[in-house]
């Protein structure tokens, strides 16, 4: 597996990109709520409705949660659960692999239902694979654009930060 | 690996805490959990057993804020220490940017310090990951006490390679912000 795989560098437009495959994927769906999260549990954007929940953690957790399915997929020979579907009694979620780049959250309600969630899903991930796949293709240094003297105010404020 | 996102200017790094069981992983995010300042940390998560020993990982995301246009924050993790956990330990270490090991100073703890950094290598490894390159340091934990085997073994045994190393006391507090500080600088250097 190639580390780098993991590390991204989002352009404005890379964004502007999947913020309208995401609205339309929301709007197509009905669901309340999608985010995009990296496979090691970073947000990249998210459409609709949160309800105020904390968003990083749920990023975090829907990773592990995803990352844990996959191995034990494997565990049972198949070669990957492309998705996940946890059922509450007020709302529901569904997870659901982006080429092993990304995953595609939704949060839905009674307003519609798994199979709508899903087809709407199947429609969009090869759309979200492709510009995923533009990206990584790019040159991902983070450090070239950053302005000379951040690295020394970021250590500073290191020190600032992590102190007694 | 980092991720840099320039339209919303943000930067973020995973740091995860690495060794044997009960070595004080936990307790370092603890530590840090109830001493940084409140606003630039988010809430901390533990998947963690009945009796306390992390089952998956704990969870902490600190934020540095704004700098130069740019917000950078570090995802710090712990994986479970105890062998048998190695299936979630290796799903944790996907996409890190940087490693702190403690090692539990106490001599019978000598052999687990050893086998948690061979797997720590080997799971690197698995991601393609080269241990020689990837920031890390080491924390030599629970200095505090009496079974406590000296610095210099401690050294001999587990950094040949002399990385940046901290002794420490997690529960008081000892060493735990010289260890962060430490691997986020060479997390962030490492991006330029
Ligand atoms: N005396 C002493 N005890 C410590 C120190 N640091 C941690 N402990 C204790 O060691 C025990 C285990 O600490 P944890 O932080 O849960 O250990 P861990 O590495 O997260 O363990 P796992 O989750 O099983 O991998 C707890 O009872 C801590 O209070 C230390 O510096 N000195
Ligand atoms: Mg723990």
């Amino acid at each position: 597996m190639n580390p780098a795989a993991t590390s991204w560098a989002f352009e404005a437009q890379d964004l502007e990109r999947l913020d309208a495959l995401l609205g339309a994927f929301l709007d197509g769906s009905q669901a309340r709520c999608a985010l995009l999260l990296d496979r090691t549990g970073r947000l990249l954007t998210a459409a609709g409705d949160d309800a105020g929940f904390d968003r990083v953690s749920f990023a975090s957790l829907a990773a592990a949660d995803f990352g844990a399915s996959d191995q034990l997929a494997r565990l049972l020979g198949e070669r990957e659960f492309r998705s996940l579907y946890h059922q509450g009694e007020n709302g529901s979620m569904y997870l659901v692999d982006v080429a092993g780049h990304a995953i595609l959250a939704a949060l839905f309600d009674a307003r519609t239902t798994l199979g709508r969630v899903r087809l709407k899903t199947k429609a969009v991930v090869p759309e979200f694979a492709s510009l995923f796949a533009q990206i990584a293709a790019r040159d991902r240094t983070v450090g070239a654009r950053l302005e000379a003297g951040w690295l020394t105010e970021v250590e500073d404020e290191i020190d600032r930060l992590f102190a007694e | 690996m980092s991720m840099i996102n320039y339209a919303s200017r943000e930067i973020n790094c995973k740091i995860v805490y690495y060794g044997p069981g009960l070595c004080g992983k936990t307790t370092n995010l603890e530590y840090v959990y109830n001493k940084v300042r409140p606003e630039t940390r988010g809430k901390l998560i533990s998947l963690a057993t009945e009796t306390e020993r992390t089952l998956f990982f704990d969870f902490l995301p600190v934020d540095l804020g704004s700098i130069r246009g740019f917000n950078t924050r570090f995802h710090l993790y712990t994986v479970p220490g105890q062998v048998y956990y190695n299936a979630s330990r290796r799903l944790i270490l996907k996409g890190v940017d940087g490693v702190v090991f403690v090692a539990d100073s106490q001599a019978e703890r000598m052999d687990a310090n050893y086998a948690s950094m061979q797997n720590l290598y080997e799971n690197l490894a698995e991601y393609g990951y080269d241990p020689r390159t990837l920031p890390m340091v080491i924390q030599y934990n629970k200095r505090d006490l009496a079974n406590a085997v000296n610095l210099g073994e401690l050294r001999a045994q587990l950094n040949p390679d002399s990385l940046a190393d901290f002794e420490a006391v997690a529960t008081k507090g000892m060493g735990v912000f010289d260890t962060l500080k430490a691997v986020s600088k060479l997390v962030i250097k490492s991006l330029g």
